[in-house]
């Protein structure tokens, strides 16, 4: 016989703990996203057929008719731009903020750190309103950089706060070193700091683009012809049958999965070194 | 290698009552000195002392309240670090972790637009005199301490800086490595004959690689001197007790015309220093004396003059090749450090020899010193 010590037992209730977990944790993930992929795929007929759990012939055509019929193709680009310039503006502003932050002290910087979070205490609903009729006189309204304007207030609060704890933690003698080698303030920064919170700045981009690709309530409310595909789709797929609300559900999730996954790798370690 | 690197800015660096605050904080105050064409100077003092704040005063990484920084004629004190033609090595090395080590050391000509084909023979050429040539395409996280130390170094010669500025750039390696690395950058320094100003906390680094020595405290410079002048003619209380390990044996004094009065014991002044004390009498003073320069009876110098006083043991120190004796006399303790082949035993009685030639006097008011 051979014994298992009382060590060993403990390791391996241990480890099976663990994996039901992960398991766990997973299938909260997967499940649902396989639900969308399959029934996306599915042909109508066996999706309603109420003798079938897992739906067997699969089709293109819903995929197909709400992107090219429903023209939801048009929408997937305006959100596509939309985040893309949300980045851009966000990081455009957020980049010296969270660099001043980190770097500087000022008087009033605790007050300005408190400020920016509380941007994020009003509700959009409130702002809704004043937000269209400035728009409206702007003549923002109905335009994709209205939209990405006003995402970059949702997500400009989150890119100051990470990229300042991002600055933090590269050591202030690298860009030290860089001006003392001959580098401007700017061209340092460009050339030694940028390139060290890549990582960071993936995170952060990241967020940026998941946050903007999801935003549904403000796109609603500022477009009307050049809408964003949740702020489309809400309309379009609203009275429609479930395989095209999962065909929806499918092309609302892969370009997010592709760009966390192209971002993604930025996010481990860089150069042997883990930035926060 | 055969390529020879020709120094074409050497330079004196001149700092003008340099004074730099932090808040209330006076970091650097009215510092005056010059540092000369290809000298080594190192500043000194204890962590806090301002003498990191005055190199980056130098290299312009910190702007002056008051004062001015002159190379040779050139007033650049407000002149941004990159137009000053310096190189730094920083306690943390600063090495680029995004860059190969052929990139770092390459980096600082490349930004001067040096030709390709000259910035290969000069990479090569310091890589190769710090001898990590083998390491130029691989990058920082694989290098050990002491290799990162060698390519910020190389990167900081690389270019011909007027002025070679190092913090503490041995801290961070581990001793053996610290005493090896001490001799090498000496050696180099007289090499390529830059002048060189580097700060240390740390007096042997201080001692064994200085031309000069500017001592520092609480913002001042205390002395500035060679390293022997430093140890065997300190100006000032400070100083005194800041160099040399362990540390001088101080005790207050009355001066009675021909011998210092500590109450416990008198140590007789030799006639040649009366003069100089002429107009103390009566006065207390502080009197300093070195544990070398207290001897045992078996082992003192001949042809010295020395003082005998009679005391207890109350502590020993081996350290092997010296033994340091705590003797107390009275209520005054003195330490002497003799051969470490005498044995003594503790609490015993002992005679010990003040040599007195060595003796530094001190004014009590001021901390100069008399002598």
């Amino acid at each position: 016989m051979s014994r298992v010590a009382p060590g060993e037992k403990t390791l391996i209730l241990k480890k099976l703990v663990i994996y039901a977990l992960a398991v766990i944790v997973s299938s909260w993930i997967l499940v649902p996203l396989a639900l969308i992929f399959i029934s996306a795929f599915a042909v109508p007929e066996e999706y309603y057929d109420l003798n079938r759990i897992i739906p067997t012939s699969f089709t293109l055509e819903n995929v197909n008719a709400l992107l090219f019929v429903l023209k939801e193709w048009k929408a997937t680009l305006n959100s596509i731009i939309v985040a893309l310039l949300t980045i851009a503006i966000s990081f455009a502003l957020g980049l010296p903020a969270g660099y001043a932050l980190a770097r500087y002290i000022f008087p009033g910087k605790d007050m300005f750190k408190l400020l920016i979070i509380s941007l994020r205490m009003f509700p959009l609903m409130i702002m809704a309103i004043p937000l269209t009729i400035l728009y409206l006189n702007l003549g923002l309204s109905d335009t994709l950089l209205g939209v990405a304007i006003a995402h970059t207030s949702l997500a400009l609060p989150f890119v100051v706060l990470i990229t300042s704890s991002i600055f933090v933690s590269v050591p202030v003698e690298y860009e030290e070193a860089g001006m003392i080698f001959g580098l401007t303030r700017f061209e340092t920064f460009f050339r030694i700091t940028l390139p060290l919170i890549l990582p960071g700045l993936a995170a952060a981009a990241i967020f940026t683009f998941v946050m903007s690709w999801n935003e549904v309530f403000v796109a609603s409310v500022l477009t009307l012809v050049n809408r964003t595909l949740p702020a489309d789709i809400l309309v379009s797929v609203l009275a429609a049958p479930d395989p095209y609300k999962f065909a929806a559900g499918f092309i609302m999730v892969l370009p997010a999965m592709i760009f966390v996954f192209i971002a993604r790798k930025y996010l481990v370690a860089m150069w042997g070194i883990t930035l926060r | 290698m055969g390529y020879n690197l020709k120094v074409k800015f050497m330079v004196e660096v001149k700092l003008v009552d340099l004074t730099k605050r932090f808040g209330k904080v006076v970091a650097v105050d009215h510092i005056n000195l010059t540092i000369h064409d290809g000298e080594f100077l190192v500043f000194l003092g204890p962590s806090g002392c301002g003498k990191t704040t005055t190199l980056r005063c130098i290299a312009g990484l910190e702007i002056p309240e008051e004062g001015h920084v002159y190379f040779g004629e050139e007033d650049v004190t407000f002149l941004p670090p990159r137009e000053r033609n310096i190189s730094m090595v920083f306690q943390s090395y600063a090495v680029w972790p995004h860059m190969t080590v052929f990139d770092n050391i390459a980096f600082p000509l490349k930004i001067k637009k040096y030709p390709e084909k000259d910035i290969k023979k000069r990479v090569e050429w310091a890589a190769n005199l710090l001898r990590i040539s083998e390491l130029l395409d691989r990058y920082p996280h694989q290098l050990s301490g002491g290799q990162r130390q060698r390519v910020a170094v190389a990167r900081a010669i690389v270019v011909e800086p007027r002025v070679l500025l190092m913090d503490e750039p041995l801290s961070n390696l581990d001793a053996l490595l610290r005493v090896l690395m001490r001799s090498e950058l000496k050696k180099l320094q007289k090499r390529i004959k830059v002048t060189t100003i580097y700060v240390t906390h740390d007096q042997v680094e201080a001692m064994t690689m200085a031309d000069r020595v500017a001592v520092m405290n609480e913002g001042r410079l205390m002395q500035v001197g060679t390293p022997e002048e430093i140890y065997n003619k300190p100006g000032i209380l400070f100083v005194a007790g800041f160099i040399g390990s362990p540390r001088m044996n101080f005790f207050e004094a009355t001066f009675t015309g021909e011998a210092l009065d500590a109450g416990d014991f008198k140590v007789n002044i030799l006639h040649e220093y009366r003069a100089m004390l002429e107009k103390y009498e009566g006065k207390t003073l502080t009197v300093g004396i070195r544990p070398e320069h207290v001897y045992i009876p078996e082992r003192s110098p001949t042809g010295v003059p020395q003082q005998e006083l009679e005391g207890v043991v109350d502590f020993v120190e081996p350290l092997g090749s010296d033994t340091i004796i705590h003797v107390k006399i009275g209520n005054k303790l003195l330490l002497a450090k003799i051969p470490g082949t005498v044995k003594v035993d503790y609490g015993s009685r002992i005679k010990i020899l003040v040599d007195l030639t060595h003796l530094h006097v001190f004014e009590k008011e001021t901390t100069k010193a008399i002598f």
